[in-house]
């Protein structure tokens, strides 16, 4: 069982300082994420779940407490094993999609497999592979402008995936997309998680996603107030 | 190797927003070197007219003769040493007698300097051989300054007043054979040119010079004569020691010019990590390390001088290389620039100033591309994420 939790959050703490006065946006959060999960920290604006999906993604440390990530210290790391940790084994899905928007669907997917130093021949394999997922294999040479929001949704879905990392981590993923385009992002996804047994975290407060969640755990000012199994 | 990828890509893929910055900075490219070409052009001239038309290969001054000192020309002649006559003799040498005068145009008096030069030599360009003949009226030359503060021109007679070598006052005419055009001011501002022979005569002085010029492509001044020997590198020394003041001058526009290619370019560097702040935070969720997104935007800014580079290469070498085959017509009285110039100056474009322009222009646009993107060393990637700059 201990092979299998992917994270693990003890007494996590992170608070904000404006000025004189601090901010608690997480409040001795202790939580463990198993692999293959589909899970989704839910809760109200400003209860804190894409501060704690960020520190799950090595992008912001923790104040107090402890993350681990795959075995790493979140707060030990260094920015450079950070951008490792996040290049290898972690996937991001954001609201706004966070396409480059010069490159087109190909090259945003090939994005962070060229980081890695891949050769050519298998980068193409699993580019196309990815896309092929989503259903989008057609439209990649098409530049991001040139997709719909739910388009854009799925190339950052392939680009979250094409490393075949352990863990995505999806903020909001449904946020800016209409109800077809929203259910088939997230069947997309739940597809992924039975495939590929890909480890999926979401921060959401959007009912169509709520419920796609195996795993729902409710964040209210910082604090873990519900963790529920479906 | 990647960062240059993706620097490349994001350049391109930025279209042409790129491309205005590439065509500001080659435009920037091509008219320094085309300056600094103008520039290099003007000197070289300078430098041709004034050995073509007075230094010659080298000269050998009487030892009392001072060109800054106006007294030391009442005693600066003497008898050619015959090492020097017999230079003469084979056309490799030319002596020159300078006397101190008065000419008398119009009714003003203005002190001139009498220049006796060998009507048949041909070791300078002063058209001397207009000087031949002229039994009763005394042959002169003056160049265009000399003729416009006089208004003498071709055919006047003018009174000249002098002193022999024994102080005795003596007065002729002289006839202006002809204004000449000369680049060079320091043989005509306050300066008749009369034969030789018929200066010495009337000064009492036979076979005396001032100073020896010798031919161009002949042996260089040596010592052992007598008389200073005075090389090329002594006599240009005012011309050189003009040009360095006046290439502060260039400098100071060329600088201007690189300033504002620079400024385009931080511009554009701010403006592109303000605009790209989400970009760079998806960079980093991606895996980038902060050091990678700024080599990135470094080298994004620096490629804009490679590609400016190529851009200057294609219509800027026709241009250049058409410019310093045809000439520059100068616009204004570039007289007043104190140099010897001509109408037409051909600019001069050596592989040390295009190739120093170009690394020059690369290492400040990488240096100025470095600046904005250090930001990124102290940005957070969830407030990059937000659109947010620390």
């Amino acid at each position: 069982m201990a092979d299998s939790i992917l994270i693990k959050a003890v007494a996590l703490g992170k608070t904000y300082a404006f000025g004189s006065t601090t901010l608690k946006a997480l409040d001795q959060v202790n939580l463990t994420i198993a692999r293959g999960e589909f899970s989704g920290l839910i809760g109200p604006s400003g209860s804190g779940k894409t501060t704690l999906l960020n520190i799950f993604g090595s992008l912001d440390v923790p104040s107090s407490g402890t993350v681990e990530v795959l075995g790493a210290d979140i707060g030990k790391l260094s920015h450079k094993d950070a951008a490792r940790l996040r290049n290898y084994h972690i996937g991001f899905i954001f609201q706004t999609f966070n396409l480059l928007p010069v490159y087109t669907v190909y090259e945003n997917v090939e994005f962070p497999l060229l980081l890695r130093g891949m050769r050519t021949e298998q980068r193409h394999k699993l580019v196309m592979d990815s896309l092929a997922w989503v259903g989008l294999a057609d439209r990649a040479d098409s530049k991001p402008a040139q997709l719909s929001g739910g388009q854009s949704q799925r190339v950052a879905i392939a680009r979250a995936v094409v490393k075949q990392p352990e863990i995505v981590l999806a903020d909001e993923p449904t946020a800016n997309l209409d109800a077809e385009n929203s259910r088939h992002v997230m069947d997309t996804m739940a597809e992924l998680n039975r495939n590929l047994k890909t480890t999926f975290v979401f921060a959401t407060h959007d009912d169509k996603v709520i419920a796609h969640l195996r795993r729902k755990i409710t964040l209210v000012d910082g604090k873990i107030v519900q963790d529920e199994q479906v | 190797m990647l960062i240059l990828k993706l620097a490349f890509r994001n350049l391109l893929g930025a279209g042409l927003r790129t491309w205005l910055n590439v065509l500001a900075l080659s435009f920037s490219f091509v008219v320094i070197i085309f300056l600094q070409g103008i520039y290099n052009g003007m000197n070289a001239q300078a430098e041709r007219a004034s050995v073509e038309a007075l230094y010659g290969g080298g000269q050998y001054w009487h030892p009392r003769y001072d060109p800054y000192d106006p007294l030391s020309l009442m005693d600066a002649h003497g008898p050619v040493p015959a090492r020097l006559d017999s230079l003469r003799t084979v056309g490799l040498a030319t002596p020159i007698l300078i006397r101190q005068a008065t000419i008398y145009p119009g009714g003003r008096f203005q002190s001139v300097l009498l220049e006796g030069i060998d009507p048949d030599q041909d070791v300078l360009t002063v058209p001397s051989a207009l000087l031949r003949g002229g039994d009763d009226v005394i042959p002169a030359l003056i160049g265009t300054r000399m003729a416009k503060t006089t208004g003498l021109r071709p055919g006047d007679q003018v009174t000249v007043q002098w002193r022999d070598v024994h102080g005795t006052f003596d007065a002729a005419d002289l006839r202006i054979r002809q204004v000449m055009r000369t680049l060079v001011p320091e043989i005509d501002n306050g300066q008749i040119w009369l034969p030789l022979e018929r200066l010495r005569r009337i000064t009492d002085m036979p076979g005396e010079a001032t100073f020896v010029v010798l031919r161009r492509d002949g042996p260089g001044p040596a010592p052992g004569t007598g008389w200073t020997p005075r090389d090329l590198a002594y006599l240009l020394q005012d011309i050189r020691a003009l040009r360095r003041t006046k290439s502060i001058q260039a400098s100071i526009v060329y600088v201007f010019l690189l300033f504002v290619a620079m400024l385009a370019i931080f511009d554009t560097q701010v403006l592109s990590i303000f605009r790209r702040k989400r970009e760079i935070g998806t960079l980093m969720a991606l895996g980038m390390t902060r050091v990678q997104v700024i080599e990135l935007f470094t080298l994004e800014g620096a490629l804009h001088s490679v590609l400016a580079a190529g851009a200057a290469a294609v219509y800027g070498l026709p241009l250049l290389a058409y410019e310093a085959a045809k000439g520059f017509e100068l616009p204004v009285d570039t007289q007043a620039f104190g140099f010897a110039f001509g109408e037409r100056i051909f600019p001069i474009y050596s592989v040390a100033l295009v190739v120093g322009t170009t690394a020059l222009v690369l290492v400040v646009t990488t240096v100025v591309s470095f600046l904005p993107p250090r930001k990124i060393a102290k940005l957070k990637p969830t407030d990059a994420l937000r659109g947010r700059m620390a």
